[in-house]
């Protein structure tokens, strides 16, 4: 259950996170795009997380495994958890998540778990146009002006990574991560060549959420998420 | 940009009760039928070619009169278009600037289901605020003029706004008494005389109508939930009331542009009108959710089949109008912020297109 509870708290607090924009984006198209974009992931995350209840067979369902479990508990990544920072950041944090989303979602579709594979058929066209959207914003600041240009490229160097957690090996998991990599860099690659940015090295590789190692971020994104619902054990709302 | 609304709401609603707004929802529907009806009738004297030789001010008489739609490209008078451009912008930036009490919940609500339907009305302000513009910026405006305008405090947005989301239960009263309130004042709307308005409306309402039913459910479900629900479903009654009520604008005695305005037929009832209009509406599905609306001198009058109600403070109204309510700073200064802080961004999209006009290759689409 632990690969499917990573798919969908990736979604969820990358949900989570995107929702903060509502009402701050640059401009009025851009909030209904991330709005958009939130309700995708949040869509995606809500039959995982069913899903993830039933194999479990502990009567949890979505809303109990969203606000009850603790950050030791979650398995996301730690690239979603991180802090919006400015646009840019945003927009590489959706880039690099879409562009790994993309290729696993694909071939989870092939998965012999016809339930896992139908809900990867229906993310699958939806991270598509996350993925179209971040590479068209990374495109337009990395070569747009001076500053956005400056703003992206340092967005870019922040996030890297990040990103090679997503690739861990899980040899157990319907679909490895690890064999993942090539597709998200012929995505992301020319992408960056585009935008005029330089794709930094790899080196420094920081993990842990999949085992439930967060950054310090994730506890004050679920005491927010969470208070609400802990407030008030077993109402229905 | 409304299939998010469609698709969550379709799962998560009991059937049989069809829900507060459906008399309002027909009404915008016979609105529809009868756009399309004057379109089909033709205009007076197009038939006989267009009426280049009749006085303009005649013929925009003649349109309304036969209850016609006023187009862009028609000739109009100065002070219509100036009351439409001051109209269509508040109502727009009302989308906008209401965005921030119902998003202030987004990453508090307490369910995923609710969390969805939260992002996906939000979602749906914001396109109303879009269509809005564009309808606005058909009478020889720009958006970005309007925007300005609304930043520096010189065009205004609903006094509602200005009023702060304390718990989970406001973002259901928001849904049904706010959201109530602007359905009964915009389906009149429908039928205004200006083609873009009415056609905005149209749209606007339908949507609306599904985020009151949403806010209404969630009321339900907490009035009928733990004591604990109960009592925050009532507190968030007992706040938002008198300010809904507040929405209709001053009593007629006090209104400065209706008489204009009905014999233009942009509005076409008068405040206190819609107001008991609302207020009956109110009373009905107060008594389903089993909470009590905060006015002990609410009773049904036999003789005008209507109920009797005490007017909201007017001069609070005043006072949030002119600046001084809960929020007004905090709403403003939020709104402010986000524009300053996404400039580079749109100087960064404007930079990177004009570079591909200059190369003379395609730009990725904007």
């Amino acid at each position: 259950m632990d690969h499917l509870l990573g798919l969908a708290d990736d979604a969820l607090v990358a949900a989570q996170r995107l929702g903060e924009w509502v009402a701050a984006a640059p401009e009025l198209e851009e909030d209904v795009a991330l709005a958009n974009i939130a309700l995708d992931q949040l869509g995606a995350a809500r039959l995982l997380l069913t899903y993830a209840g039933e194999l479990e067979g502990a009567g949890r369902d979505e809303d109990a495994l969203a606000y009850l479990r603790d950050d030791r508990e979650f398995r996301n990544a730690l690239l979603v958890e991180l802090p919006n920072g400015d646009f840019a950041v945003t927009m590489a944090k959706l880039l690099f998540v879409s562009a790994y989303q993309l290729p696993l979602y694909t071939a989870l579709t092939g998965c012999t778990d016809e339930r896992l594979a139908a809900i990867a058929g229906k993310a699958r066209k939806e991270v598509a146009y996350h993925l179209d959207h971040a590479s068209l914003w990374t495109v337009r600041l990395g070569d747009g002006t001076e500053e956005s240009h400056r703003r992206m490229q340092a967005a870019v160097d922040e996030i890297w990574p990040y990103t090679h957690e997503l690739f861990t090996p899980d040899p157990a998991a319907p679909v490895d991560p690890a064999g993942l990599r090539d597709a998200f860099l012929a995505a992301v690659e020319p992408v960056l060549a585009t935008a005029t940015l330089d794709r930094p090295a790899d080196g420094w590789a920081p993990s842990g959420g999949r085992s439930g190692l967060h950054t310090e971020h994730l506890s004050y994104l679920l005491a927010e998420m969470q208070v609400l619902h802990r407030a008030h054990p077993g109402a229905r709302w | 940009m409304s299939c998010n609304t469609w698709s969550v709401y379709g799962h998560d609603f009991p059937g049989p009760d069809d829900g507060p707004a459906d008399g309002l929802l027909e009404q915008v529907e016979a609105a529809e039928v009868a756009l399309r009806a004057a379109a089909d009738r033709g205009r007076p004297g197009v038939a006989d070619g267009p009426a280049a030789d009749t006085d303009p001010q005649h013929y925009f008489t003649a349109l309304i009169e036969a209850d016609q739609k006023i187009e862009p490209r028609d000739w109009m008078p100065d002070a219509y278009r100036k009351t439409l451009i001051r109209q269509i912008a508040q109502h727009a930036h009302s989308e906008i600037i209401g965005m921030q009490p119902e998003g202030n919940w987004i990453s508090r609500a307490p369910s995923l289901g609710r969390k969805a339907i939260l992002l996906a009305k939000v979602q749906d302000e914001a396109g109303h605020g879009l269509y809005l513009y564009a309808a606005a910026e058909t009478l020889g405006v720009t958006r970005d003029e309007l925007v300005e305008l609304l930043l520096t405090g010189r065009q205004k947005y609903s006094s509602i706004f200005n009023y702060p989301t304390l718990g989970w239960a406001d973002v259901g009263a928001i849904g049904w008494l706010v959201d109530g309130a602007a359905i009964v004042n915009q389906v009149p709307l429908c039928r205004c005389s200006y083609g873009p308005y009415a056609r905005a409306m149209i749209r606007v309402c339908k949507e609306e109508s599904f985020h009151q039913r949403q806010g209404y459910e969630i009321l339900h479900r907490l009035a009928s939930g733990t004591p604990a629900q109960r009592a925050m479903a009532q507190d968030a009654v007992d706040r938002w009331w008198y300010p809904s009520l507040a929405m209709f604008g001053p009593p007629d005695t006090d209104s400065t542009h209706s008489q204009q305005s009905m014999a233009w037929k942009i509005k076409r009832f008068s405040n206190d009108d819609l107001r008991q209009r609302f207020v009956d509406m109110c009373v009905q599905q107060a008594g389903v959710l089993d909470l009590r609306l905060p006015d002990p001198d609410l009773r049904w009058n036999e003789q005008r089949q209507a109920y009797d109600y005490t007017q909201p403070d007017y001069a609070e109204l005043m006072r949030v109008i002119s600046g001084d309510g809960p929020c007004n700073r905090q709403r403003i200064d939020h709104r402010r912020r986000a524009h300053a802080d996404g400039s580079w961004v749109r100087e960064a999209a404007a930079a990177y297109t004009a570079k591909r006009q200059r190369e003379d290759r395609p730009a990725v689409a904007a």
